[in-house]
């Protein structure tokens, strides 16, 4: 059985559910996000589990215990919350202590153990300031330190990083995961934020409108998203629209300007409207393929070589360059096509980058393309 | 250059709080400033009045064991209603802030309703219910407890001034709440405290400069508080506000009465600052 597991665990208020039919289970040590626009029942999923939202019906248990119905102050857990609610009136070694003072430990040991929690997020030398004397990083630190001192079983961090400015918050990804892993706490995160979710988990739970729709690897969710609206909040894409066609020498999607190109379409039916996803560094000028490899040019422009899996390369598909950004380590550029406006990133090498109105070329690797069903939410006809 | 176009800025200010300032020392300062020269002059009890200069009147008030008596009977009455006042309006306040949306606004109106009515109407309400005859004796008789003389003693005066006060704690300390993060409850829960403990070293800390400067008001305002211990504690039931308002209105005692005056201001003054000094202090650096 794992560690922690949630078992159709469900929160209504009144007819309308915030999470419905939650089921997870979560390894020791594991560090899992819920992934999620906001309004989608990842934070009152991570409540239900801290004990400060009552479930309506399922099942969580820790370690094989069932702690569904147990008050929030015998769960043991460590939480971090987005507002970190440091007791205000608390220098930073009180509010390290306060949870080991509820715990009933001698006065040594306690001053040993903040100490040794405190010099582990790097912030000794503050022991003795208020919340309100530190800055957005520090109380973060403060938080994490707080929830960790008891060593609780499990740790909920609620949006730990939205508060804090975009380097910081990077600084502080990489904080969190080096601490995470050093002391092996299990771990649940909530966030909306997908690029942090991949950068720190084992894995990731996506969610949306209260039910879970993926749990997969970072890699896997990113290379194989399974609906249009997870490949388009995964992650930046291109979503082009089409039709799966089943045809004797195996399946294809054909595509609105009647372009056919061989998809694997496991799971959909002839006619069944679609999305290929493209990532818009999948994409490439087709003059300089990333690959030489398994492009060669044939005689009449088309790509004649198969791609590494062996299937048949796309056709090339002809386009200008509308826009051009510069992101520093690499080129966002928006061409537009027959298929729409389709963005195409890449390294920034040193080479020349294009220019606005060149005409251009793009090709794609047979395998970059993931075919996903249309949820009719972001059917973008062509521009 | 600079000090050309800084010039007319420096009177801005001054120009711009004028008008308060003059309001000020019109309203409030040339009162007290009389009041004071009055409390040194001389009083003659057939000639009134008759100016010169004396200590007379405050030796009169510090020499006799009466006024003692009704300084300090005014001092335990503040200090009880402020007491009653932390313990009604603390709660309060917070069962408030924790009310859901349409009951909060209406309950917040019911504690503030009584601000809108005068505090003789008021006061003379409660002389109803307390009085030998009343609402509230007909239920001790009910209960088999028997009568209680209530009005014109300081029971009387207590509950009417916790009633008049409570707004001005409950409105401190609520704003206080509201500044509380209630998350930060959840935290302290999290890290195993009990519900009480969170009360006692989560909310309470938190609160105490609105339950601080909720007392320092109530208990200014009930020391100094005329209609209600003039209409409930009755003629012989004195407290310092009625005394002056006798000293003025039936001895003609003015500089007696002023100087009783200044003498209140004085006690409430340091009541006030040695309070402040020394429990807010301890909080400024905490809370900021």
């Amino acid at each position: 059985m794992a560690f922690l597991t949630l078992d159709g665990v469900s929160k209504f208020y009144g007819p309308m559910g915030a999470v419905i039919d939650m089921s997870l289970a979560v390894q020791r040590g594991e560090f899992v996000s819920l992934l999620g626009p906001s309004g989608c029942g990842k934070t009152t999923t991570l409540q239900m589990l801290a004990g400060f939202v009552p479930v309506t019906r399922g099942r969580i248990t820790l370690e094989g215990r069932d702690i569904t119905h147990l008050p929030a102050n015998q769960r043991g857990l460590g939480i971090v919350f987005q507002s970190y609610a440091l007791f205000p009136h608390m220098t930073v070694a009180e509010n390290v202590s306060f949870g080991l003072e509820m715990r009933k430990i001698a006065k040594a040991e306690r001053a040993e153990r903040v100490q040794r929690m405190l010099s582990l997020v790097q912030l000794d030398a503050l022991a003795g300031r208020y919340p309100r004397e530190l800055s957005g990083g520090q109380r973060q630190r403060v938080a994490i330190a707080r929830a960790l001192v008891i060593e609780p079983p499990v740790l909920l961090l609620d949006e730990p990083l939205s508060n804090l400015d975009a380097k910081l918050r990077e600084q502080m990804q990489f904080e969190l995961r080096r601490i995470q892993r050093r002391i092996g706490t299990t771990t649940l995160m909530v966030t909306h934020d997908q690029a942090e979710a991949l950068s720190i988990s084992d894995r990731v739970v996506v969610m949306e409108a209260g039910r879970v729709t993926q749990v997969d690897a970072p890699l896997r969710l990113y290379e194989h998203p399974r609906s249009e609206f997870i490949s388009g909040f995964v992650g930046k894409t291109n979503l082009l629209p089409g039709r799966v066609r089943r045809e004797a020498q195996g399946s294809s999607v054909e595509l609105a300007n009647g372009l056919r190109l061989p998809v694997e379409a496991v799971g959909h039916a002839e006619g069944d409207a679609v999305r290929l996803c493209l990532r818009p560094e999948k994409l490439h000028f087709a003059a300089d393929p990333p690959d030489s490899r398994s492009a060669v040019d044939g005689p009449d422009g088309r790509r004649a070589a198969d791609g590494p899996d062996g299937r048949h390369a796309p056709d090339r598909l002809p386009g200008r360059i509308v826009e051009r950004f510069f992101l520093g380590s690499q080129w966002l550029y928006r061409v537009h096509t027959e298929l729409g406006d389709l963005e195409v990133s890449c390294a920034n090498d040193g080479s020349a980058p294009r220019a606005e109105g060149d005409a251009v070329q793009l090709g794609w690797a047979a395998n970059a393309a993931r075919l996903v069903a249309a949820d009719g939410r972001a059917a973008a006809p062509n521009a | 250059m600079n000090d050309a176009s800084n010039a007319p800025r420096r009177w801005v200010p001054l120009a711009l709080s004028g008008p308060a300032l003059a309001l000020f020392a019109l309203m409030v300062l040339l009162p007290l400033g009389l009041t004071a020269l009055l409390s040194f002059q001389q009083f003659h009890p057939e000639r009134g009045v008759e100016g010169g200069f004396t200590l007379a009147a405050y030796a009169q008030v510090l020499g006799d064991a009466y006024y003692w008596e009704i300084f300090g009977r005014t001092g335990w009455v503040a200090l009880l209603t402020t007491v009653l006042c932390v313990l009604i309006g603390g709660p309060e306040a917070y069962i408030l802030s924790r009310m859901r949306r349409p009951w909060r606004s209406v309950f917040l109106l019911v504690i503030l309703a009584p601000l809108l009515v005068s505090v003789v109407v008021r006061a003379f309400g409660w002389s109803l219910l307390l009085g030998p005859n009343g609402l509230v004796n007909q239920a001790f008789e009910w209960l088999g407890i028997g009568r209680v003389r209530m009005l014109y003693t300081p029971i009387a005066v207590v509950v009417a001034l916790v009633h008049v006060m409570l707004p001005f704690m409950v409105i401190p300390v609520w704003t206080s709440l509201q500044k509380l993060d209630p998350m930060v409850e959840n935290a302290a829960l999290a890290a195993g405290a009990t519900p009480g403990i969170v009360m006692r070293r989560i909310v309470l800390p938190q609160v105490t400069p609105g339950l601080l400067s909720g007392s320092l008001m109530v208990f200014a305002l009930s020391a100094s508080a005329l209609a209600i211990p003039g209409l409930l504690g009755g003629r012989r039931l004195k407290m310092v506000a009625t005394l002056i308002y006798d000293e003025y209105l039936h001895e003609l005692n003015w500089p007696l009465g002023a100087a009783i005056a200044l003498a209140l201001l004085v006690v409430n003054l340091a009541v006030m600052l040695s309070t402040n000094a020394l429990l807010e202090g301890a909080y400024r650096r905490r809370m900021g």
